[in-house]
């Protein structure tokens, strides 16, 4: 696997430091019980991610994407295989993931306000109450949301509900960012805000980054590396190391004639051309 | 409701404004009953009918009997009664119901009984009540628990089976254990359903409140209803049905102020979402 091929753009400090990856996954097949019988959602995905890497996992609807992502938080056991996080065997979800859904408007409590959402993962761990404030005002101004504290998610815009929900889960400082197609459900100017954001929030915390997406344009633009997978059951297509200088630009990055050629590559994939 | 949302806009006199549709629609609330009132007073004035006394009369005896009179003890017999059946119930109803939902099997087994029972008319068990509890406080207080459990019990289940997998999934993520995970996301995520069921379960109580005073009672206003009718007092009998009245009025006002308080957040939130359609 290609965990410690990592390039000098990408994270600074980063490169060969780790030699576990945070998450690998081993010919993991996962088959769901259905009424039509059987349904083979993944057939042997093995991959890994190495520490402080961005990794984006590519793939049409109906390619696994959601069960491979609750496979790596350990949300779900595979059938067969196996998914080791920091080495160990996921059997549970362990303390040091976080995990951002799709649907904020689900995930977020909104008999919280967007204070107490973001503190309850540091209340459940004993932290205590002055450190918590301290916390919680901390990772709500490094989302861009510093006077939100007071309010109900529900009384924010959505893309200001997915900052609050990646506030959430960057507040416990885990190890590894799980996100799972965090930005389909917000408006495209919306999104490139989020994008630029994710990238800055991972340099500032030194985070591993595990994206689920399917949009190719955005997996391109965020990742490190592009893991794509086809339709169902999803199997890894290709592993596609992306070494677009970094920081990247909205503007600047989608207009390097690499990432035409990362796009096209990565779309004739996905669309099994 | 959304036009507190969009209030920062609004030129000053706004306040002005608005209190005096507050005023609107009061009087477009109180209108008919000033105008039942009246019919009712003026109808029945010179009335010299046996059952259908003035009603300046039953206003009277309402004072004289339930405000400065013996029947004040009748009352707080009959809230003694009620509050504490309410309260098993309320408690008992989100406890088990909470303890079903956690145990599937014994959920499994025991949801056709639920079932039965909970369409079980409660009045029809006075009777075995009384063999079984005897007459008194103890059997007042279980039939109204009784009667009074089954709408809390389900909607407390079924609310707390209807909590959306993406918040058990977050409070999992998010390191909440799962006695955490109940008290913390199901309980509040199932909050509005199992306020629903105890509303419902308000409205048993307060009829099983009377009719368990029907029967080898000897106090509680449905027992003074009764008592009164019997011995020909119509003029007894409709102010204890008044009282009964403004009981269930009283008893409504304030279950609907506190549960605008612990829902606040619900009705925000739909307020919000029904905007943004």
């Amino acid at each position: 696997m290609k965990g410690n091929e990592m390039t000098p753009e990408m994270t600074p400090g980063e490169v060969g430091q780790e030699s576990t990856p945070v998450v690998s996954l081993r010919h993991v097949r996962k088959v769901f019980p259905g009424a039509g019988g059987p349904r083979e959602a993944l057939r042997d995905v093995t991959f890994d991610v190495a520490r402080g890497e961005f990794a984006c996992v590519v793939g049409p609807s109906g390619a696994g994407k959601t069960t491979l992502l609750r496979t790596l938080a350990g949300l779900a056991q595979p059938t067969s295989g196996e998914a080791l996080f920091e080495g160990a065997p996921l059997r549970s979800v362990p303390p040091g993931i976080g995990v951002v859904f799709q649907d904020y408007g689900r995930s977020l409590y909104p008999w919280l306000t967007v204070a107490r959402n973001v503190e309850l993962p540091l209340r459940v761990r004993g932290v205590q109450r002055t450190e918590r404030a301290q916390r919680v005002a901390a990772v709500l101004a490094s989302v861009g949301l510093p006077d939100a504290g007071r309010s109900y998610p529900w009384q924010l815009s959505g893309g200001m509900q997915q900052r609050v929900a990646i506030a959430r889960s960057l507040a416990y400082r885990p190890d590894l960012l799980l996100m799972d197609e965090p930005f389909a459900s917000v408006d495209a100017q919306t999104r490139f805000e989020l994008e630029d954001l994710i990238l800055r929030v991972r340099q500032e915390f030194g985070i591993t980054v595990v994206f689920v997406t399917h949009d190719i344009d955005e997996a391109v633009y965020l990742a490190d590396r592009v893991i794509a997978i086809s339709k169902s059951p999803g199997v890894v297509t290709e592993i596609v190391d992306i070494t677009l200088p970094r920081p990247r630009d909205q503007i600047t990055t989608k207009a390097d004639p690499a990432f035409a050629h990362y796009r096209e590559h990565l779309l004739g994939l996905v669309m099994n051309r | 409701m959304s036009s507190s949302y969009l209030s920062e806009g609004r030129p000053p006199g706004a306040g002005y404004l608005s209190g005096l549709r507050l005023a609107g629609r009061a009087a477009t609330r109180v209108w008919l009953f000033v105008v039942l009132f009246l019919v009712w007073w003026f109808w029945s004035a010179g009335s010299k009918s046996l059952y259908f006394p003035p009603l300046s009369s039953i206003l009277k005896s309402l004072w004289t009997q339930w405000v400065t009179g013996p029947a004040r003890a009748e009352l707080s017999s009959s809230l003694e009664h009620l509050l504490v059946g309410y309260v098993i119930a309320g408690v008992l109803g989100i406890g088990i119901g909470a303890l079903l939902w956690s145990l599937r099997y014994l959920r499994e087994a025991t949801s056709p009984y639920l079932y039965f029972l909970y369409v079980l008319p409660a009045p029809v068990l006075v009777p075995a009540a009384l063999t079984l509890f005897g007459i008194g406080f103890t059997m007042k207080v279980v039939l109204i628990a009784f009667a009074a459990l089954w709408p809390t019990l389900l909607n407390t289940l079924d609310g707390m089976r209807g909590v959306d997998q993406v918040k058990l999934d977050t409070a999992r993520v998010l390191g909440v254990s799962p006695v955490g995970t109940v008290f913390r996301v199901v309980l509040p995520a199932a909050a509005p359903q199992i306020v629903a069921g105890l509303r419902n379960s308000l409205q048993v109580a307060i009829i099983l409140m009377v009719v368990s005073e029907w029967e080898a009672s000897t106090d509680g206003i449905g027992y003074y209803i009764v008592n009164a009718q019997q011995s020909f007092d119509y003029v007894g009998m409709w102010s204890g049905i008044i009282v009964l009245a403004i009981i269930g009025t009283v008893a409504n006002v304030l279950f609907v102020a506190a549960e605008n308080r612990v829902l606040h957040w619900h009705y925000g939130a739909r307020a919000v979402e029904g905007a943004r359609r």
